[in-house]
């Protein structure tokens, strides 16, 4: 099972790469949906059709709300002239992209905690994948998890939701109320 | 859009629609969920925007009902949800109605109940950021 | 082992987008970028080799189940990412209704 993910994740950095350095901002926003629908595909490889569902279909979502966005500006990036400050800033950047891959690639080499496709590897699973279907009579265990032993994240899922809807509306308020 | 996007729409949505609510309903037995069946039930929604426009289906006057949608099953959310701390074990997310049989489609206590008012939420959060985009390009172009 | 190498670089493809980007939609499609390959790396760490998916059949004498934990995070972190996702581009937006570019640094010209 790793090699058709691993050929899904190149697929997914060239669509990244090339959807952060196109001149024209519709067809960056259109090349980072490979990058949604290949995550759609690893999820069922990865045997997790409920993520499948939500990401389909958030995905083509977020497609109808950036290019909503994108249509009515100017869509053409200008190439900027190279002033002085720039080449230190390229630099700054690369020094912390080259720290962030240092702290991760140190993180990765504690073996024990990351085994291709091994056991489980958090503490609680098996516990939970014995007693979901009995303790919580749900046969999806991924609902019982959600709504039964984890209901506060749940919630606070919902809560945060209703936040940025709530942001949403009011940034995009033109007349204020009277 | 023209006229075979509209007839095309017209015939789809309400199949999407009623998928949606199956994938809501039997979140507890199949894939699916309150999350996957509201962003469906959104999908749904966000077609007919699309496909009509906006001066057939009014939009500007019935922008409130998402937010009073979302407000209310996020409200009973949490009423399903405190009313365990009075009965049996008196935790906040009990689980307090009768389990019945694993399979069954009524079954699992409570969790049919929060998936519904979950994927009520869901769409109508969904559902309302559409709305909001498309009510101020329009005012924007005014 | 080069799956989570891979996840890795996607990761850091969108941090050198946030980093060196001028145009906010650009800034928004790296941020993207990033959640996508957390999502992806959280689904990889619950995966086992030759288990089901974390559904019970009826009758079905119990196999080896997909750890369920993650996907459930994932499953609430999807739906956050949309929403926050919208929040960014509404507050893109209305800076281009202001400003009528969408590049960051006509913005700090324009101050005052």
């Amino acid at each position: 099972m790793e090699t058709p993910i691993s050929i899904l994740l190149g697929f997914m950095i060239i669509g990244a790469i090339y959807s952060l350095s196109a001149r024209d901002l519709l067809s960056a926003v259109i090349s980072v949906g490979i990058v949604g629908y290949s995550l759609v595909i690893c999820f069922l490889l990865l045997k997790a059709p409920d993520l499948a569902i939500v990401q389909i279909v958030v995905e083509t979502i977020t497609l109808v709300i950036m290019i909503a966005v994108v249509l009515d500006s100017t869509r053409i990036i200008r190439p900027q002239k190279a002033k002085g400050f720039v080449y230190f800033r390229y630099a700054l950047s690369l020094a912390v992209i080259v720290i962030f891959a240092g702290v991760l690639l140190y993180m990765w080499s504690a073996p024990d905690l990351l085994q291709v496709f091994g056991d489980h590897t958090t503490r609680m699973s098996t516990a939970y994948i014995e007693n979901a279907a009995n303790a919580t009579g749900s046969a999806n265990l991924v609902t019982g998890v959600l709504f039964d032993f984890r209901g506060y994240d749940t919630l606070g899922e919902a809560t945060v939701l209703f936040t940025a809807v709530v942001g949403v509306v009011t940034i995009l308020r033109l007349k204020g109320k009277k | 859009m023209s006229e075979i996007v509209k007839t095309v729409t017209k015939i789809i949505v309400g199949v999407i629609f009623i998928y949606g609510l199956y994938i809501i309903v039997h979140g507890h037995l199949t894939p699916g969920g309150g999350f996957a069946g509201g962003a469906v039930l959104a999908g749904a929604f966000v077609l007919l925007v699309l496909a009509y426009g906006s001066p057939e289906t009014k939009l500007k006057s019935q922008k409130e009902y998402p937010a009073i949608f979302e407000s209310l099953s996020l409200l009973a959310f949490l009423v399903l949800a405190s009313i365990g701390i009075g009965l049996g074990i008196k935790v906040f997310f009990n689980n307090y109605l009768p389990k019945g049989i694993v399979g069954d489609l009524v079954s699992a206590g409570n969790i049919p109940l929060y998936n519904m008012a979950i994927g009520i939420e869901v769409a109508a959060a969904m559902f309302a950021i559409i709305l909001a985009l498309i009510i101020y390009k329009e005012e924007a172009r005014e | 082992m080069i799956v989570y190498l891979l996840c890795f670089t996607l990761f850091l493809v969108g941090l050198y987008g946030v980093l060196t980007q001028r145009n906010l939609v650009k800034i928004v499609i790296g941020l993207s970028i990033m959640e996508i390959s957390i999502f992806l790396f959280f689904t990889l760490i619950g995966y086992i080799q030759g288990a089901a998916a974390p559904i019970v059949v009826r009758g079905q004498v119990e196999t080896q189940f997909v750890d369920p934990l993650p996907q459930a995070m994932v499953l609430t972190a999807i739906v956050i990412a949309l929403a926050t996702n919208a929040m960014l581009l509404s507050i893109a937006i209305r800076l281009y209704r202001k400003y009528k570019t969408f590049d960051i640094r006509e913005m700090r010209s324009l101050k005052g």
